[in-house]
């Protein structure tokens, strides 16, 4: 591949760093070459090579007596995944939750970033910044399981509820769980883009609509929420497609009919070594992404990244 | 009527109801018995003072615009123009004063509930709405219908020669096109008093010239009082019907144009607006304008009654129109005086250098020291 040729490239000699700068000097086009040549050509090999495997294995399949994958070319799995009404349901709960999620987190996140960008003193803004990023430190396993241990029958939740006198509320372990673990899970994705798109809307256009003679609330609905629009739009292809590819958080607190994508993937790779058919069922997110994505850049959202 | 009223009511469906209602109601002769209307200010500032931290930005301005005036705010950088424009928008409060709208004390009132418009320096157009809808943004908050909205959208775009342009984003727009719709969008309104913080700041001098014509005319046109931020003296000296010149703050003086470049009541003023020869004699310091000086040609009599001071010509400078002679006095000042470019081509680079009369007639010297008046009071 020509890409990896051009890494090896060999670095001009002799002059050490006043050399190499001059040649920079002189070849306009070398540095930003040699600066691009390792992450374009990491992201051609590792990326797509590996997405373009991912393709041709999934018109592939496997041999049901030796599990042997057989490199003959047909459309085998797709007609299993879309004949097939048990997956049709399994996918229209892994996006449907996605959804789910992805209003939850737009939800939640619009007054707090607005309250960041707009109202908090710097203090406060960067005590703000600090809460919304610690938990990405934390491993994502133990912040699951904290949810276990808020939701489980004999959780804190159910504890909370006990001690005012109210009856248990049995959401462990089901499609309820995981929504709100999701939507905790991916809250900081939806604020950070959210709160830079409300950064950036002049204080200016929020004078000259009050000049105009609109309330807060009409500002906010007319100037605010139109502005930032493409924030949350991109706040959303993060917690749309991390929901969609997850498939350890279902395994954590979802119950019986809490099966997403992934879990299929996952057992089809995993236990029934089908590997082609793993390769075709993701196609499907990943389609589903293709879609959102084109949707999202047509709504001008990635300016707002 | 007059040709504002007609042009006024063309605007305004309301002000036009209004209007055909009158004759019917007013007999002939009734101008006659009543007294003269007296012009009810729509703008009254009292006292108001506004500080930010340890500085002071308003110190202290009274003010009264009449209904219908274009008033100018003239002061160079800093001065607090954009402060007191702000103060009447609402956007800011006062620390200490008082200011009305049409009578009505607006102090407390945030900027929705205050009667007024602005076209901000940087236009502040919404960049997600279309021409016609950053237009008609202020008639859709008070719930005017579509039909009434679309119509005076359209007429509001007519006024500003911006027909067929309604559909436009403002980044599709040039600067001069983008600063009539900050203006159409604030005019549309009929606001009490519109506010214009440097409207024509941006714009290159060819295209500035043009549109101060433009919303002179427009400004009559409507009848709509302006408060108008500049700090170009040209533009405060052809545009205004009255003007202030602020200082640190504070108004030195307030006027019409012609007294205030005839009479300005300071040095400051004296300064600030056109060029302007101080001169100390015999304990009174006194502003003579370039224009009123007279070079004497070699023995030529000064009429009389004219002051004659001599002096040395240190520099011509040519400036089309006019040609700008710097001349030292004997006495010690330099002083400059402007004359046409009445002579034949090149006559005038020969007074480089040599001795001249200066003459003037004390009429046209004006003394400063109104200020130090005013603040013994
Ligand atoms: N928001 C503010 N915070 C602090 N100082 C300000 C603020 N706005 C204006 N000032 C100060 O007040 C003074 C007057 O400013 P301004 O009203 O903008 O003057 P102008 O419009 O005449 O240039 C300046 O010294 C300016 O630095
Ligand atoms: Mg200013």
């Amino acid at each position: 591949m020509s890409s990896v040729e051009t890494v090896r490239r060999p670095r001009p000699k002799g002059g050490g760093a006043a050399g190499a700068q001059s040649l920079f000097w002189r070849v306009s086009w070398l540095r930003p070459l040699v600066l691009l040549t390792p992450p374009v050509g990491w992201f051609v090999v590792i990326y797509l090579a590996a997405l373009v495997t991912l393709l041709i294995t999934a018109f592939w399949t496997i041999d049901p007596f030796t599990t042997q994958i057989v490199q003959s070319w047909n459309l085998d799995n797709f007609r299993i995944i879309i004949t097939d009404s048990t997956y049709w349901s399994i996918i229209g709960r892994t996006v449907g939750i996605a959804t789910l999620v992805t209003a939850t987190d737009a939800v939640l996140a619009f007054p707090f970033a607005y309250f960041m960008a707009r109202v908090a003193t710097r203090r406060v803004q960067t005590l703000l910044f600090a809460a919304v990023l610690l938990p990405l430190w934390a491993s994502y396993l133990a912040r699951v399981y904290a949810w276990i241990l808020i939701l489980n029958h004999s959780g804190v939740l159910n504890w909370s509820l006990q001690s005012i006198g109210l009856p248990p509320a049995n959401i462990g372990y089901t499609n309820t769980a995981m929504w709100l673990v999701f939507s905790y899970i991916w809250l900081p994705f939806m604020i950070i883009p959210v709160y830079a798109a409300l950064e950036r809307v002049p204080e200016s256009l929020m004078e000259a609509s009050a000049d105009l003679g609109a309330r807060r609330w009409q500002t906010l609905r007319d100037v605010v929420l139109p502005l930032a629009a493409p924030g949350v739009v991109a706040g959303s292809i993060f917690t749309f497609s991390l929901t969609l590819g997850d498939y350890i958080t279902p395994i954590l607190v979802g119950g019986a009919s809490s099966t997403f994508i992934g879990n299929v993937v996952y057992a089809n790779v995993g236990i029934a070594n089908n590997i082609p058919f793993a390769a075709a069922l993701s196609m499907v997110p990943l389609g589903i992404m293709a879609v959102y994505l084109f949707i999202a850049y047509r709504l001008g959202a990635f300016e707002a990244l | 009527m007059t040709e504002a009223e007609r042009a006024a009511q063309e605007l305004s469906p309301k002000m036009g109801r209004m209007g055909a209602e009158d004759p019917s109601k007013v007999p002939p002769s009734a101008p006659q018995a009543e007294p003269p209307k007296q012009k009810k200010p729509a703008l009254r500032i009292q006292g108001v003072r506004k500080s930010y931290g340890q500085v002071v930005a308003v110190a202290g301005v009274d003010l009264v615009v009449d209904e219908g005036e274009f008033f100018t705010l003239l002061g160079p950088s800093g001065s607090g123009k954009t402060t007191l424009l702000r103060l009447i928008a609402g956007f800011e409060r006062p620390d200490v004063g008082r200011i009305e709208l049409g009578g009505r004390d607006v102090t407390n009132l945030p900027p929705y509930a205050r009667d007024t418009n602005t076209v901000f320096q940087d236009y502040a157009l919404f960049p997600h709405m279309s021409v016609a809808q950053n237009i008609g943004y202020g008639l859709r908050i008070k719930g005017a219908p579509r039909q009434v909205r679309e119509r005076r959208v359209q007429r509001a775009l007519e006024m500003v020669r911006l027909g067929g342009l309604g559909h436009r984003r403002p980044n599709q727009l040039s600067g001069g096109q983008r600063q009539r719709v900050a203006l159409a969008r604030a005019v549309i309104n009929e606001p009490e008093v519109l506010l214009l913080d440097e409207p024509l700041g941006a714009l290159d001098l060819k295209l500035r010239q043009e549109m101060q014509i433009e919303l002179k005319q427009i400004q009559k046109e409507v009848g709509i009082t302006f408060v108008y931020v500049t700090h170009d003296q040209e533009e405060a000296l052809t545009m205004s019907d009255r003007m202030a010149v602020m200082s640190n703050g504070q108004i030195e003086q307030i006027g019409p144009p012609v007294e205030v470049y005839e009479q300005p009541a300071t040095e400051f003023v004296a300064g600030f607006i056109g060029i302007s020869n101080v001169l100390l004699r015999d304990g009174v310091r006194f502003v003579i304008r370039p224009e009123k000086i007279r070079m004497l040609a070699a023995g030529e009599q000064a009429e009389p009654g004219m002051t004659v001071e001599r002096g040395q010509v240190e520099e011509v400078i040519y400036i089309g129109v006019s040609t700008r002679y710097l001349v030292r006095l004997d006495r010690g000042e330099q002083l400059v005086a402007v004359r046409q470019n009445m002579d034949a081509l090149g006559d005038a680079q020969k007074f480089e250098g040599r001795p001249v009369r200066l003459a003037w007639t004390p009429d046209q010297t004006y003394v400063l020291g109104q200020r130090e008046v005013k603040e013994a009071r």
